[in-house]
């Protein structure tokens, strides 16, 4: 039974965490839900869109979600955004002041952290965030609490004014497990009351404020002594006792089903002195938190002797097998060889672009081109750093690509004074981020070459929707950006700005050889939709006649995963130069025909696989 | 049963494997079990390598399965069979489609794909049943019937009927969709049939 189905109460429903946030959220009654799409916490603004009576939106950023959520707060909705990780070091400029500020309406921020890193340009622990602004930080372990701990979270909200933090991590959103769900609640907003002195934040207004969330920090602190969130589970072997929050809760019942255990459900601030009467119940104490020895440090400076990281992995999930080394280390035994076979090596199967994929000419175009420096981005396009095109030299976060292009040009000195700049961003992030810094670029003459990546969708998140695409979360059409004349306003010359199809390379190519040329700042635009995304109709598959190929490999180098190497060879050149040969087949059944391979072919060796009506443009169809 | 099954279930993005593991997972919540499922698939939409973690029994704690735990791993793919191959526990029985996706790290000549996957499986002591689910499903009409053509070979060695997951399988295509329903229905018995007579080791 899916998550947005409105069951009876006591259904017990199969919900990934997200879901499980997702209908926990509507089951409060809440009115307003943001965020921007990003792994792992994309589906519970996904699935929430599928529920009746509430407001959702995909954001431009995670500082606007924020902003949104905040404002209906201000006139008493009860609302909620949601984010990765690193979302909320961009909505943190926001939360910083609604720390002080505090709240009307419940407000809860569920922030998804990849522990072990899946798919992230790092791995940070947002519960300093919880310390950093004074706010409270819950904790699920599964999706049962991550269901309740969403209700709790509104209501921990609105009894002490504040925002509230729902931390996640990768291991509660994409965990499914069963969980009992119930009924929305009907919460009438309270109205908006005017009070400049709460919500207009100039310093002789905030400065009174501070105080109250000294306050405010302490009730949640004495709450956090006695709420039911933080429990302890006995055990019988008490030689070790645990301190844990999150899914390692789960590790550690299941690696030490024995052992006495402090769960922290609410765990920011933390319940020292109900930590300190469980630490004088045990011989030791094991703190086992993701990510960052955060709880340990505060144990420790409370004076509460504990161990944490001097035994447990820096980095990474805390499942069972590290506990179990752990817990070996501390005891101070002899850690057993694992009983299963040795893992064996088998070649690395990193992500790929997809067949026809828009961006895979542009990174062979991008690989075609010397004295380069290419500053790259967070997406799909993010790939083009990886085989065979080589084609990216950083990628730092969302729409840094523009600053760091134009602090490569300001900064060069001689010995790379000969090469070209160019910065490649999404449409997505471009507007999540990239703006200011093409901005940037303009204002301050900076000689860099923008590649605008325009697939008309957030394409990495699986494809969701943005002002690019001129639909909303919901599917339906509103304002489609106009990203040539969004970057004439941002200072691009008119005539510096080429709106181009990515499937055509010497087109591509001449483009890119001429605007970096030009000491000028410069925006080539690519305009193919994502081929996962919008309907797309492929046009009849190529197929390699095997006589002609000379196994020049040239299609190889465009990357698309259709193209098969079916035998290698070497060639000695009249020089004397040995030549690597790739004899190619080309997978019919994936091919959509759209021409990529065909285009750097020397001997015309890839054909259509049936005769075709005379060439057709590709053909698009929008949903 | 008082134990916790752990089935992993690998291969390569875009093959089906988290669609068959949640069939799977509605089989055993069908019959009452606490289940748990969990994946590793962060970029797995773009061709890379999927794990997908199903764990049932009276409780379920934490989600993942450890290495040398997996009672049953089910390989969509022969070199992700073998990458995974560790997990399986002393006596646990891995089923492997024997068909191969070479990616492209492969085709650009910096890596090899194992020549016998399944051989290299077998000599490292694993037991093993291999078949071409992916002709099978070709065979019966369209590549994509291959998860279920796997499902259907799994389910005599699950710790339930085979009628119950079969049944979980029809169920997703409902009384909405009969075509699919038929040949669903068939390419699960053509699993099935696949590797009769095989049965899970002690």
């Amino acid at each position: 039974m899916s998550a947005s189905q409105p069951v009876p109460a006591a259904a017990r429903l199969f919900l990934s965490g997200n879901e499980a946030v997702a209908r926990a959220v509507w089951e409060a009654g809440t009115r307003v839900a943001a965020a921007y799409p990003g792994t792992p916490s994309t589906e519970i603004l996904e699935v929430l869109a599928k529920y009746p009576d509430l407001y959702t939106e995909w954001s431009v950023n995670e500082k606007v979600a924020l902003e949104v959520a905040l404002g209906a707060s201000m006139v008493g909705a009860r609302a909620f955004c949601a984010m990765k990780h690193v979302g909320l070091n961009v909505a943190s400029d926001a939360l910083m002041t609604m720390t002080v500020t505090g709240t009307e309406g419940g407000l809860v921020i569920a922030v998804a952290d990849d522990v072990g890193m899946s798919s992230s340009q790092n791995e940070q622990d947002s519960r300093y965030w919880g310390r950093f602004a004074h706010l409270p930080v819950l904790e699920p372990a599964d999706s049962q609490e991550a269901y309740a701990m969403t209700r709790a979270a509104f209501a921990l909200s609105e009894r002490f004014r504040t925002p509230v933090i729902l931390r996640l991590t990768t291991r509660i959103c994409h965990v499914k497990g069963v969980v009992v769900a119930g009924e929305r609640e009907a919460v009438e907003p309270g109205g908006f009351t005017k009070d400049p002195r709460r919500w207009v934040m100039v310093p002789g207004n905030a400065k009174p404020r501070l105080p109250l969330m000294f306050e405010r920090e302490a009730a949640v602190r004495a709450e956090a002594e006695n709420s039911p969130l933080n429990f302890r589970v006995d055990g019988s072997d008490r030689r070790i006792g645990f301190v844990t929050s999150g899914p390692a809760f789960m590790h550690v019942r299941e690696a030490f089903p024995d052992a006495p255990v402090f769960k922290l459900g609410l765990s920011c601030p933390p319940p020292i002195e109900s930590l300190r009467e469980f630490a004088a119940t045990v011989d030791s104490l094991l703190v086992v938190e993701e990510t960052e020895p955060l709880l340990e440090t505060e144990l420790k400076a409370a004076g509460i002797a504990c161990h944490g990281k001097d035994v447990l992995p820096r980095t990474g999930e805390l499942a069972p097998d590290a506990l179990h080394l752990g817990v070996a280390r501390l005891r101070g035994e002899v850690v057993a060889e694992p009983e299963h076979v040795v893992p064996q090596q088998v070649f690395p199967r990193p992500p790929t672009m997809c067949v026809a994929c828009p961006h895979l000419g542009v990174y062979y175009t991008l690989s075609q081109m010397r004295n380069v420096m290419i500053a790259g981005d967070i997406g799909c396009y993010t790939l083009g750093a990886g085989h065979p095109w080589n084609a990216l030299d950083s990628c730092i976060s969302m729409g840094a690509s523009m600053g760091t292009a134009l602090g490569m040009d300001k900064g060069r000195g001689k010995v790379d004074a000969n090469k070209k700049v160019v910065a490649v961003i999404g449409d997505s992030t471009f507007m999540h981020m990239g703006m200011q810094g093409l901005l940037d670029i303009t204002w301050n003459r900076g000689n860099v070459t923008v590649l605008l990546l325009d697939n008309r969708a957030v394409g990495m998140t699986g494809g969701q929707d943005n002002p690019g695409s001129g639909r909303d979360l919901h599917g339906e059409e509103t304002t489609r950006v106009d990203f040539a004349k969004l970057c004439e306003a941002l200072g691009v010359k008119k005539e510096r700005i080429r709106v181009l199809d990515p499937y055509q390379l010497p087109v591509l190519f001449k483009a890119l050889r001429e605007e970096t040329k030009i000491e000028e700042p410069s925006v080539i635009i690519t305009d193919r939709p994502c081929v996962l995304i919008d309907h797309y109709v492929p046009t009849k598959p190529y197929l390699v006649k095997e006589d002609r190929c000379t196994g020049c490999g040239n299609c190889v180098d465009v990357g698309c995963p259709a193209i098969h190497v079916i035998r290698r060879d070497k060639e000695v050149k009249a020089s004397g130069k040995e030549v690597d040969l790739s004899f190619v087949r080309i997978d019919t059944s994936a091919c959509t025909g759209c021409g990529l391979c065909v285009q750097p072919c020397a001997p015309e060796a890839i054909i259509h696989a049936e005769p075709v009506q005379p060439l057709q443009p590709m053909q698009f169809v929008r949903k | 049963m008082s134990k916790v099954t752990n089935i992993l279930v690998c291969g390569v993005g875009g093959q089906g494997v988290m669609t068959a593991t949640e069939i799977l997972a509605e089989a055993a919540i069908s019959l009452g079990f606490d289940v748990k499922k969990t994946e590793v698939a962060g970029m797995s939409q773009r061709g890379g390598v999927v794990t997908s973690h199903l764990r049932f029994g009276p409780e379920v704690l934490s989600p993942q399965i450890l290495p040398g735990e997996a009672d049953m791993l089910i390989g969509f793919e022969s070199a992700e069979a073998l990458r995974w191959g560790h997990m399986l526990r002393p006596g646990g029985v891995a089923l492997v489609n024997s068909g191969r996706i070479v990616p492209p790290v492969v085709n650009i000549g910096l890596f090899d794909y194992p020549e016998q996957p399944v051989a290299q499986m077998c000599e490292l002591g694993l037991r093993v049943h291999d078949f071409d689910a992916t002709a099978l499903a070709v065979q019966l009409g369209n590549i994509r019937l291959g998860n279920t053509v796997m499902l259907g070979a799994s389910s005599d060695w699950l710790p339930f009927p085979a009628e119950v997951l079969r049944d979980a399988v029809l169920a997703r295509f409902g009384s909405r969709k009969p075509k699919l329903v038929d040949v669903n229905r068939e390419a699960f018995e053509a699993g099935r049939r696949a590797v009769a007579g095989e049965t899970l080791a002690a």
